[in-house]
């Protein structure tokens, strides 16, 4: 299937906020995207069936009222179960962006791919701040979205909960697992590629093992915390007057891993 | 009832001050007037229609009355001052200016871009959290309330000094460093949660805001021209979109118009609203979507003074009457009496004006975002407002008494000279100096601030607050990119100088429009238009009022010599504490137009080997200067404005920048050369060697003053050797000079063969980032 003849669905509630330039990411890349109101779906006006990738754009859902992402996924899991589950089974790409990554970690396809009880979190900065920065980024497990990636990439994160927590007296276990999963794409790290080691701000939310990415172990499910629309032009970059405004920046690269991988299996 | 017709002089202030009216005897004379010629009493509701109506807040009774001044009869000093720029001005790009909730501009096509600045200071001295993201929340609604979507945010904010001692503060008064924290919390939590960036401002700190910070919030908005309806007529339903009402916000305006005395949090407690950003952000969602089908006749904001602001002046505006049903109002709760719920400020309520035709359909459109929409009531073509309460009528008023029947003010204003001298000091090591300089709250980096806002959100943000290598160096202005389509941009900058203001506020409005100006032009901004925002002391006081007039003058001056408009603009007056009156403190912001945002310019060295220019000149004017400051002085050279020298600069210095000269561009503020300079080195982790005898002088100077002398309209460039020919050739009508070349690690500056500062970029940058910690 061509690029052009993909249809991504662009999922809003009420207090999603990136969804306009998430939806034109995905057109600029050359897919057709539209954004749609989580209630259209509830109601049966829309189906999941009519598109061939989703994503969860960033933003405040429901106000992150209860937890971040905890309301939509709850209405997510709840409502949409059956469609959600075979959407991810038929091997459809999945992608979360900071609130959605929120999101697919409270309806617990992440990390293994199964709506239900939520497995880890993202939990309060440990700073306590909300973090609006830059943050570079290291290439780990394969998967559609990050094949495209530069080894080091940088995109900007801006959060108030982007700690990733696993569970207290597991987390060996589960890094370890996540590790011999392939499911940890992306990492905190230095400039030059080196962990950040949980070192502020290099890792700005203090994210368990520099955590800034997780996908399913099939890898078509993937949250992110960085906003990959807000580094799609080099314009967009904070030094470009540095080093030119001219291409495409890495956080294109994510939106082309995912329509390819989407084009390429139909 | 309230019986009105027979009472004397002192029943009528008693029966202001008793139910917060906030009226003088002259007006609540012209009331009784009106009932005696009515032949009735008034009802609560109708007095509290003209408590809000004529308040200073809502009316700016003080910028439209009469002002005598040293001899002169100022008539309307909003109309022969700042409106008079735009009025002789006239530029065709200017689309609409004060007369809608936002000043409006041509951007492209279309396309036009709304801008507004507005202040929540008594909110934010209260209950500083809810204050500030409510100011947030309401500015960005009057951006909704011209057909906006909005795109951007602005924020400058006044504190007392952080280390201020506990045991000074008077009763009441809560710590700048607890104001601090929870203005930024609240300004944060709102802007992030609705998805609007954060992309400009400033923080100021001085001991005259410890009593009554200030709080400006502003909101740009995409507008587009061919969907900006102003038609509403008779019929037409009053719909009233978004949160319910409650009592939060009750007498929001006279709390505005009155001076913050002890135990106003007992008083006006009811006066600070709560907010909730995603609220507003579904209001958004369903006006933006009434605006693309086309189906509003009008809209405006619920903002000071509620319903009966919002209806009264939308039905004057059409020149028609109003009646309104409060008891279709959505209530919080039940036991709310009429007259409170038409003058409730609760927050993200919005009124639109429907044709009857498309009620329908703007009902579903609504409710598909999960908003509540009622109509209220219709426009009728009497001239009466009517208030109906379960079938009882609670109002009736004749509009145009009500919107013409305020006695005009009439004013005393004074202004003589403050008593100062300028002060004689040794010089001392101007490394340490420049160290200090730096670490001073109000030169200091604002990064912890800045990045607990989100300023990327919208992927808009091309020249973003923060700049330079490490993503960390201090921005003039921040450059937006709103249409995807378009490589065309608009800068958004500001300008404030609140020292200069207790040597002359004449001045002080000079400069704070040159700092505007030059932050814009220094990012590539051109064809700039300006708002002000005034926040002052009681006007009522002849001598807070003679600074205002100044500032005023100094607006019409300078702006028209710059021709550059005023678009729109606020006052705040009675801000005043136990501590006294604010300091007088006049807000410029500035909206310019970038031809193509690639084009913009980073105020970071860039590499090493190139030529550093001083465009415009040096004077010994380091009154009000933070130099002066540090060292404990105010003085009383404060710097002027000679607009046609400076306009040159301006102008030769865009033309270099569109020709792609200008690698790296700065301008010279707080601190002067020096600090101009060091923020330069350590953004772009490239030094300097600066002569200060290069500098272009007005007089021989010493060597400490020609470092941090604040003089206005100058700029730091910093242009590769190959390009120096071109770029002087531009220059030939500025004065300016090549005063040094950027190198490697460290910043040196001498002075006629003598060493005075050596000093490495890296320790410059972290007592700059030490200064101020959230």
């Amino acid at each position: 299937m061509r690029l052009a003849e993909l249809r991504v669905l662009v999922l809003r509630s009420q207090g999603t906020n990136c969804d306009a330039e998430t939806a034109h990411s995905i057109r600029e890349t050359g897919a057709g995207a539209e954004v749609v109101h989580v209630n259209k779906l509830l109601r049966g006006r829309r189906s999941l069936e009519e598109f061939h990738a989703l994503v969860l754009p960033g933003g405040f859902s429901y106000g992150d009222r209860i937890r971040s992402g905890a309301v939509l996924a709850k209405l997510l899991a709840s409502r949409l179960r059956r469609e959600l589950q075979s959407f991810v089974e038929e091997g459809k790409p999945v992608l979360g962006i900071c609130n959605g990554f929120q999101v697919l970690i409270e309806t617990g396809l992440l990390p293994f791919g199964e709506v239900g009880e939520p497995m880890l979190a993202l939990a309060k900065n440990a700073s306590a701040r909300f973090e609006a920065r830059w943050v570079h980024l290291l290439r780990g497990a394969a998967t559609p979205f990050t094949e495209k990636l530069p080894r080091v990439s940088r995109m900007p994160v801006a959060n108030a909960e982007g700690r990733v927590v696993l569970p207290l007296g597991r987390e060996q276990r589960l890094l370890e697992e996540l590790e011999e999963n392939n499911q940890i794409p992306l990492r905190y790290c230095s400039p030059q590629g080196a962990l950040a080691h949980g070192e502020y701000p290099l890792n700005p939310s203090g994210s368990f093992a520099d955590i800034a990415a997780i996908a399913t172990p099939e890898g078509n499910v993937m949250g992110m915390m960085p906003h990959p629309e807000r580094a799609f032009h080099r314009y967009m970059y904070p030094d470009w007057t540095r080093n030119g405004a001219q291409g495409k920046g890495d956080g294109y690269r994510i939106f082309q891993g995912m329509l390819e991988y989407a084009a390429g299996r139909l | 009832m309230v019986p009105l017709r027979e009472a004397s002089d002192e029943e009528l202030a008693e029966i202001s001050e008793r139910r917060q009216l906030a009226l003088n005897l002259e007006e609540m004379r012209a009331i009784q007037r009106y009932y005696r010629r009515l032949g009735r009493e008034p009802t609560d509701v109708e007095l509290e229609t003209f408590a809000q109506t004529w308040s200073e807040h809502c009316v700016h009774k003080t910028f439209k009355g009469v002002i005598s001044y040293e001899g002169e009869e100022i008539d309307g000093l909003l109309r022969s001052t700042i409106a008079r720029v735009t009025r002789e001005l006239s530029p065709e790009w200017c689309f609409s200016v004060f007369e809608d909730n936002a000043g409006i501009v041509d951007f492209e096509g279309d396309y036009a871009i709304a801008f507004k600045v507005e202040t929540h200071n008594h909110p934010s001295a209260i209950e500083p959290f809810g204050g500030a993201a409510t100011g947030v929340g309401g500015v960005i609604r009057d951006v909704l309330g011209v057909w906006g979507e909005p795109i951007a945010n602005t924020d400058v904010l006044c504190f007392g000094p952080l280390d201020y001692p506990y045991e000074k503060l008077p009763r009441d008064v809560k710590h700048p460093r607890f104001i601090f924290t929870y203005v930024v919390a609240g300004i944060g939590s709102y802007g992030n949660n609705i998805g609007v960036p954060t992309v400009n401002g400033a923080i100021y700190f001085d001991e005259g805001y410890v009593g009554n910070p200030l709080v400006y919030c502003g909101t740009l908005g995409i507008v587009k021209k061919s969907k900006y309806k102003r038609s509403a007529r008779p019929g037409d339903v009053l719909l009233l979109v978004g949160g319910r009402t409650g009592r939060d916000g009750i007498h929001g305006v006279t709390f505005a118009s009155s001076e913050l005395e002890e135990g106003a949090e007992e008083t006006f407690g009811t006066a600070v609203q709560i907010g909730d950003p995603i609220e507003e952000e579904k209001i958004k969602r369903a006006i933006l979507q009434v605006r693309e089908e086309e189906l509003g006749s009008a809209i405006t904001d619920l903002g000071g003074g509620g319903l009966s602001s919002a209806v009264g002046e939308q039905a004057h505006r059409f020149g028609c009457g109003a009646r309104v049903h409060l008891e279709r109002v959505p209530l919080k709760y039940a036991g709310m009496k009429p007259w409170e719920i038409w003058i409730s400020e609760s927050q993200e309520r919005m009124l639109l004006i429907v044709p009857p035709s498309n009620l329908e359909r703007v009902l579903e459109i609504f409710a598909g975002e999960e908003v509540e929409a009622t109509p209220i009531g219709e426009l009728i073509p009497e001239p009466r407002l009517e208030v109906y309460y379960r079938g009882e009528k609670v109002a009736e008023l004749d509009m145009d008494f009500l919107f013409s029947g305020l006695p005009r003010v009439k004013r005393e204003a004074r202004w003589s000279p403050p008593e100062l001298e300028e002060p004689e000091f040794e010089m001392r090591d101007l490394g340490e100096e420049l160290h200090r300089l730096l670490a001073m709250p109000n030169i200091a980096s604002k990064e912890e601030v800045i990045r607990t806002y989100d300023h990327e959100v919208k992927a808009m943000t091309v020249l973003k607050p923060l700049q330079g290598v490490a993503w960390d160096g201090p921005g003039d202005a921040a450059v937006l990119k709103p249409l995807r389509n378009s490589w065309r941009g608009i800068a958004v900058s500001c300008g404030m100088n609140p020292l200069y203001g207790k040597i002359d506020p004449y001045w002080m409005a000079a400069s704070a429009i040159d700092e505007a100006i030059r932050n814009n032009i220094a990012v590539g901004g051109r064809r700039i238009a300006l708002l002000d925002n005034f926040c002052w002391g009681n006007p009522e006081k002849p001598e807070n009022l003679g600074g205002l007039v100044r500032a005023a003058k100094a607006c019409y001056d300078i702006a028209l010599a710059y021709g550059t408009p005023f678009i729109s603009g606020k006052d705040s007056l009675y801000n005043e504490s136990p501590l006294g009156a604010v300091t007088p403190s006049l807000l410029i912001s500035a909206l310019g137009i970038v031809e193509d945002v690639r084009r913009a310019v980073s105020m970071d060295f860039k590499e090493r080997g190139n030529y550093i220019y001083l465009l415009g000149e040096t004077k010994p004017e380091l009154g009000g200067s933070h130099y002066y400051k540090l060292r404990g002085f105010l003085g009383t050279s404060v710097p002027g404005v000679e607009p046609s020298r400076a306009r040159r600069t301006f102008e030769a210095l865009t033309r270099a920048i569109d020709l792609g000269l200008v690698k790296a561009c700065h301008d010279l503020s707080e601190g002067g050369l020096g600090v101009a300079l060091a923020e330069m080195c350590f953004s772009g982790g490239v030094g300097a060697e600066l002569c200060l005898e290069a500098v272009p002088v007005s007089q021989e100077m010493r060597a400490d003053f020609i470092l941090f002398s604040e003089s206005n309209s100058r700029f730091l460039v910093e242009v590769e050797p190959e390009n120096a020919g071109q770029f002087e050739a531009l220059m030939k009508h500025v004065r300016f000079a090549r005063v040094g070349e950027t190198s490697g690690g460290e910043l040196v500056v001498s002075y006629r063969g003598e060493e005075l500062l050596r000093e490495d970029i890296g320790e410059l940058k972290r007592s700059w980032q030490r200064g101020v910690a959230l």
